[in-house]
C-alpha cells in the first residue's frame, strides 16, 4: 500500500535492520543446510578427524533406499506421525472448541492450563510417562487393580508409547492454532444455520468445520512436522524394536560416527518435509497478512 | 485570491495499475476551509496523504506556502493532520498526546505545559489532560485529536473524515464547532469527507473528485445550482436529468419544479402521474411518471398542518418551471 | 443447553486430567522415600536434599541458565529487527528469501538442524580456528532456532496495531527512529516480553540442537537429565520437575496478573 515503506527499505539504519537477521540466518541456518549436502555425497572415513572424505558419492543416499532397515524407519516414522497427529486433533479439537464458547472472562484461564505444560520441560514430561507406563508403573497397578486385565504386559518400549508421548507432548500446539480459528468465528453463523433448517450436526460439518479448516491445517501440520523427525520420544518410550527416523539419524552420528548416512537422512528428511513446511509458511504469512 | 497556501501541480499517484490520483492541479487559498469531496475510492484520502508526506507523488509537484514539499518527509512538513481513526496514542495519557508534537520541536517545558493547557480549553477538555484515551467518549477522543493536531500551531490542518466516528446527534453539532474553531484561529482546514451535506455546510469552497480527477471546484452555492457535468449534479445533492439534444442535458433540482393539479402558467409544463410519495416531514419527495415513460423527481415544502402531502399516489398532476430553474450540460 | 454445557465441561475435564495427572505424580513422587516411582514409602524431603548437594546437576543448571540469559536477549534483538522488517517493509530484494528464513527454523526438523549446525562449527574450526565447542556454539543455535519465535510474535502484534498511530507520530515532527522509540516500541514491549520469556524457556529446554553442538566439557541442565533418564527413573529428577513446574506457573500466574493489571 504505501510507498514509504520503500523509501523507508532504501535508507541505511533499515537496510542495517534488514541485514542484521539477514546475514545471521544466513550464516547459521542456509550455509549449514548447504554443508549437510556437501558432507552427504562424501564417504564415511573412520580414521580421520572428521570421519569424513569429501567427494560426489551417492552411497548414502543408495543405502537409505535400498536397505530395508531405512526404508522400515521411514515407513514407520510417517505411520506414527500420522495417527499421532490424527489422534491429537480428534483430542484437540472438542478442547479448543469448548474453549472457545466458554465465557469469555473465563477462556484466558483455560488457555493458561492449556499452555502451562508447554512452559514445562519436554524432556520432563517425556519422562513423566516412563514411571506412568514400566512394567510396574501406575497405570498397570490400575488396570490390574480394577480386575478388568490381569496381565496388561508393559506398554513402555512399544509403539503405544510413542503415540501416547506425541499426542501427550503436542496437545498445546494442536489446541492453540485450533482456538485462534474458533475464537474469531461469528457464532451467529451457526444461528443462521438452524434457522435455514440445518440440524447441529449439519451445522457443524457445513459451517463451523470448514470455516476452522485454516486451524485445522496449522495445528496438524505444527505436530506432524516434529513428529515425523522425533527423537527424544521414541529414544526414552519407543524402546529398541520401534524404529523412527530421528532417532535413526541420531544412532548413525553418535553411536555408529557416520557422518554422510546421518547428512544423507537429514537431507531426505528435509526433502520429505519441504511440503509441509512450505504449505505452513504460506499459510502463516497469509494469515498475518490478512490481519495488516 | 492572493497567494495560496497549497498549490498542487500536475500530481499523479499510482497503485499498482491503479491510479489513486490522475494529474491533479489544485490551489487552496490561506484562511479556507476547503473540503475534498467523493464517494470511496475516489482519491480523496491519497491526495490528503500525498499533501501531510505519507505518499510520495510519482509525477507532480505540492508547494506548502510557497516552498516545494514533494521530497520532503512527513515529520519536516508545517502540517498536522487529524486522522480518521484518531490515532491517540494508548500509552500516554491526554496531556501526553497533546505534547507528543511540541517535545518532538524542543519547545520548553513550562512553554509546553501552558501550550497544552490552552489548546485542551481550546477544545473545552479542561481537567481532563491526565485521562487515558480508553477512558474518553468518542466525542472527547475527537477533541484531543484536533488539541494535539493544532497546539502545533500547523499552517495548514488536514482532517480525514473528522465527523464519521461520531454519531448522527454530536456531528451536527461538532460540524459548527470545528467551523467556530477554523475562523476564530484563521488556521487553512482541509476536511476530506464523503458526507455532502457535511462538506456543503462547512466549506468555504470545495472540490468533487472521482475516480482521481478533480472534476469540479468552487463554493457549495455554484456547485449546487451551476454543476459543470452530470456526475457532480447527481453526486450533490438529488437531481432530474433530462437530456434536450444529443450531448445536451438540462440539470433540474426538484424543488425547482412546482406541482399542481391544474395546468400551472410557467414557462415550461408538463402532465404526469405520481406513482410514490415519500413523507420526510417538512417536505416530501415525489416520484412522477410522465408520458413517456422516464420518471421526475420533485419536492415540495409541506406548509399546511391539516394534511400529510398535498399529493397522494395515482394523482394526475402537472410539473412546472422557469426557464432559468435548471443548469444546462454538455457531459 | 445445560446438557451442552456439562459435555464441555467433560471434554475439557478430561483433557486437563491428561495433560496435568503425569505432572502431578511426578510430583508427589519427589516427596516418596523410596528410590522406586512405583511404590509410596511415605513421605520424604532426601530427594530434595541430595539434588541440592547434586554439584553435577547444578553446574549444568548455571551453565543452562547463562545460556537461556544470553541467547533470550539477542534472539529477542534479532527476532524484533526480523519481525519488522516482516511487518512493515513490504518490498526489497530478496523478501522472499528473508521471510522464509525466518519461519523455517520453527518447523524445521531439531535433529537436521543439530546435524548442520554442528558441520558448521567443524568446518569453521578446521578453517578459521574455531570458536571452541561449549558455551559460544550452543548460545549462536539457541538464537537461530529461538529468533523465529521471537520475530512471529513481534510481526503479529505489528499486523495488529494500528499503522496510522506511527504516521501521527511522524505527522508530530518525530523522525522515523523517534517515532520507533517513542509509539512503536513502547506498543509492542508486552510482545518483546513475552518474545524473550519463549526464547529463554525454549533455551532451557533444548536438549537434541544442544547435543550437537556442545563440546565435551559442557553439558546443560536438559543433557544431564537425558542421560540420568536414559538409565531409568531417578527419583532426583523429579525434584527437578515439581521445580520446574513451580517456576513455570510462577511466571505464567505473574504475567497474566500484569497483564490484567494493565487493562
Amino acid at each position: 500500500m504505501s510507498s514509504r515503506s520503500v523509501f523507508l527499505a532504501r535508507s541505511q539504519p533499515m537496510r542495517l535492520v534488514i541485514a542484521l537477521p539477514f546475514l545471521w540466518l544466513g550464516v547459521f541456518f542456509l550455509l549449514p543446510l548447504g554443508l549437510v549436502l556437501g558432507i552427504a555425497l562424501g564417504t564415511n572415513s573412520p580414521d580421520s578427524v572428521p570421519p569424513v572424505e569429501l567427494g560426489v558419492d551417492l552411497a548414502s543416499f543408495r543405502l537409505l533406499f535400498t536397505d530395508d532397515l531405512y526404508l522400515a524407519a521411514w515407513l514407520s516414522s510417517l505411520r506414527i506421525a500420522a495417527i499421532s497427529t490424527a489422534v491429537t486433533l480428534l483430542l484437540g479439537y472438542p478442547m479448543a472448541y469448548a474453549i472457545a464458547r466458554a465465557a469469555p472472562r473465563r477462556r484466558p484461564l483455560l488457555l493458561m492450563l492449556v499452555m502451562l505444560p508447554f512452559w514445562t520441560s519436554f524432556l520432563i514430561r517425556i519422562y513423566a510417562w516412563m514411571g506412568l507406563l514400566s512394567e510396574n508403573g501406575i497405570l498397570n497397578q490400575v488396570l490390574r487393580g480394577s480386575g478388568l486385565v490381569a496381565d496388561p504386559g508393559t506398554i513402555l518400549g512399544t509403539e503405544w508409547a510413542i503415540y501416547l508421548g506425541i499426542v501427550y507432548a503436542y496437545l498445546p500446539f494442536m489446541v492453540l492454532p485450533l482456538y485462534a480459528a474458533l475464537e474469531k468465528l461469528d457464532w451467529s453463523l451457526l444461528e443462521a444455520a438452524s434457522d435455514l433448517g440445518a440440524r447441529p450436526s449439519t451445522a457443524f460439518l457445513t459451517v463451523t468445520l470448514p470455516l476452522s479448516l485454516p486451524g485445522i491445517v496449522a495445528g496438524c501440520l505444527l505436530v506432524f512436522i516434529p513428529a515425523v523427525g522425533e527423537f527424544v520420544i521414541p529414544d526414552l518410550l519407543g524402546g529398541t524394536q520401534t524404529l523412527m527416523i530421528g532417532k535413526v539419524l541420531w544412532d548413525e552420528f553418535f553411536t555408529n560416527s557416520d557422518w554422510p548416512l546421518a547428512s544423507a537422512v537429514a537431507i531426505c528428511l528435509l526433502v520429505l518435509l519441504v511440503g509441509p513446511i512450505l504449505l505452513f509458511q504460506r499459510q502463516q504469512q497469509r494469515s498475518l497478512e490478512r490481519r495488516s | 485570491m492572493g497567494e495560496p497556501i497549497v498549490k498542487i501541480v500536475g500530481v499523479t499517484k499510482r497503485f499498482g495499475a491503479v491510479e489513486a490520483v490522475a494529474n491533479v492541479d489544485l490551489e487552496i487559498a490561506r484562511g479556507e476551509l476547503f473540503a475534498l469531496l467523493g464517494g470511496s475510492g475516489c482519491g480523496k484520502t491519497t491526495l490528503l496523504r500525498l499533501l501531510a508526506g505519507f505518499e510520495r507523488p510519482d509525477r507532480g509537484r505540492i508547494l506548502i506556502d510557497g516552498q516545494d514539499m514533494t521530497g520532503v518527509p512527513p515529520h519536516l512538513r508545517p502540517i498536522n493532520m487529524m486522522f480518521q481513526s484518531y490515532a491517540l496514542f494508548p500509552h500516554l495519557d491526554v496531556a501526553g498526546n497533546v505534547a507528543y508534537g511540541l517535545k518532538r520541536e524542543g519547545v520548553a517545558r513550562p512553554e509546553i505545559a501552558t501550550r497544552v493547557a490552552e489548546a485542551l480549553a481550546l477544545v473545552k477538555l479542561d481537567g481532563l489532560g491526565t485521562r487515558r484515551p480508553s477512558q474518553l467518549s468518542g466525542g472527547q477522543r475527537q477533541r484531543v485529536a484536533l488539541a494535539r493536531a493544532l497546539v502545533k500551531r500547523p499552517k495548514l490542518l488536514l482532517l480525514d473524515e473528522p465527523l464519521a466516528a461520531l454519531d448522527r446527534k454530536l456531528r451536527e453539532d461538532t460540524r459548527f464547532e470545528l467551523v467556530r474553531l477554523q475562523e476564530q484561529l484563521g488556521v487553512t482546514f482541509v476536511i476530506v469527507t464523503h458526507d455532502q451535506p457535511e462538506a456543503m455546510s462547512m466549506a468555504s469552497r470545495l472540490a468533487v473528485m472521482n475516480a482521481g480527477r478533480i472534476v469540479q471546484t468552487g463554493t457549495p452555492h455554484e456547485l449546487y445550482e451551476r454543476p459543470a457535468t452530470r456526475f457532480v449534479a447527481g453526486f450533490i445533492g438529488i437531481a432530474n436529468i433530462l437530456q434536450t439534444a444529443p450531448g445536451r442535458w438540462l440539470a433540474l433540482r426538484p424543488e425547482k419544479i412546482a406541482l399542481s393539479a391544474d395546468r400551472p402558467a410557467t414557462e415550461r409544463a408538463i402532465a404526469g402521474t405520481v406513482v410514490e410519495v415519500g413523507y420526510e416531514g417538512d417536505r416530501s419527495l415525489y416520484r412522477i411518471a410522465l408520458a413517456d415513460g422516464s420518471t421526475m423527481r420533485v419536492a415540495q415544502t409541506n406548509v399546511a398542518r391539516a394534511r400529510e402531502s398535498a399529493f397522494k399516489r395515482g394523482d394526475n398532476v402537472w410539473l412546472g418551471w422557469s426557464d432559468d430553474a435548471g443548469q444546462v450540460l454538455h457531459e | 443447553m445445560s446438557g451442552r454445557v456439562g459435555v464441555a465441561a467433560t471434554v475439557l475435564a478430561f483433557g486437563y486430567a491428561f495433560l496435568y495427572l503425569p505432572i502431578a505424580l511426578v510430583i508427589a513422587y519427589s516427596f516418596n522415600e523410596s528410590r522406586l516411582v512405583t511404590v509410596w514409602a511415605g513421605f520424604s524431603l532426601k530427594w530434595w536434599k541430595a539434588l541440592l548437594q547434586n554439584e553435577a546437576m547444578l553446574d549444568a543448571a548455571w551453565l543452562s541458565l547463562r545460556i537461556a540469559l544470553v541467547s533470550a536477549t539477542f534472539a529477542t534483538l534479532l527476532g524484533l529487527a526480523a519481525g519488522y522488517v516482516l511487518a512493515r517493509v513490504p518490498r526489497f530484494r530478496g523478501r522472499t528469501l528473508f521471510a522464509g528464513l525466518v519461519v523455517a527454523p520453527m518447523v524445521m526438523p531439531e535433529v537436521v538442524m543439530g546435524i548442520s549446525m554442528l558441520l558448521l562449527f567443524v568446518g569453521s574450526d578446521r578453517l578459521l580456528g574455531g570458536p571452541e565447542r561449549g558455551f559460544l556454539t550452543i548460545t549462536i543455535a539457541h538464537v537461530t532456532f529461538s529468533l523465529t519465535f521471537v520475530a512471529i510474535v513481534v510481526q503479529a502484534r505489528l499486523a495488529d496495531f494500528d499503522r496510522s498511530l506511527e504516521e501521527a507520530a511522524m505527522d508530530l515532527g518525530a523522525t522515523p527512529w523517534t517515532t520507533f522509540l517513542t509509539v512503536t516500541l513502547p506498543m509492542i514491549a508486552p510482545a518483546l516480553a513475552s518474545g524473550w520469556l519463549l526464547a529463554f524457556t525454549l533455551s532451557l529446554d533444548d536438549l537434541i540442537l544442544t547435543q550437537f553442538v556442545a563440546g565435551a566439557q559442557s553439558q546443560t541442565l536438559p543433557m544431564r537429565v537425558y542421560s540420568s533418564v536414559r538409565l531409568g527413573v531417578d527419583p532426583q529428577i523429579n525434584v527437578l520437575a515439581t521445580i520446574v513446574v513451580a517456576i513455570a506457573a510462577g511466571a505464567l500466574v505473574t504475567s497474566a496478573w500484569l497483564t490484567r493489571k494493565r487493562d
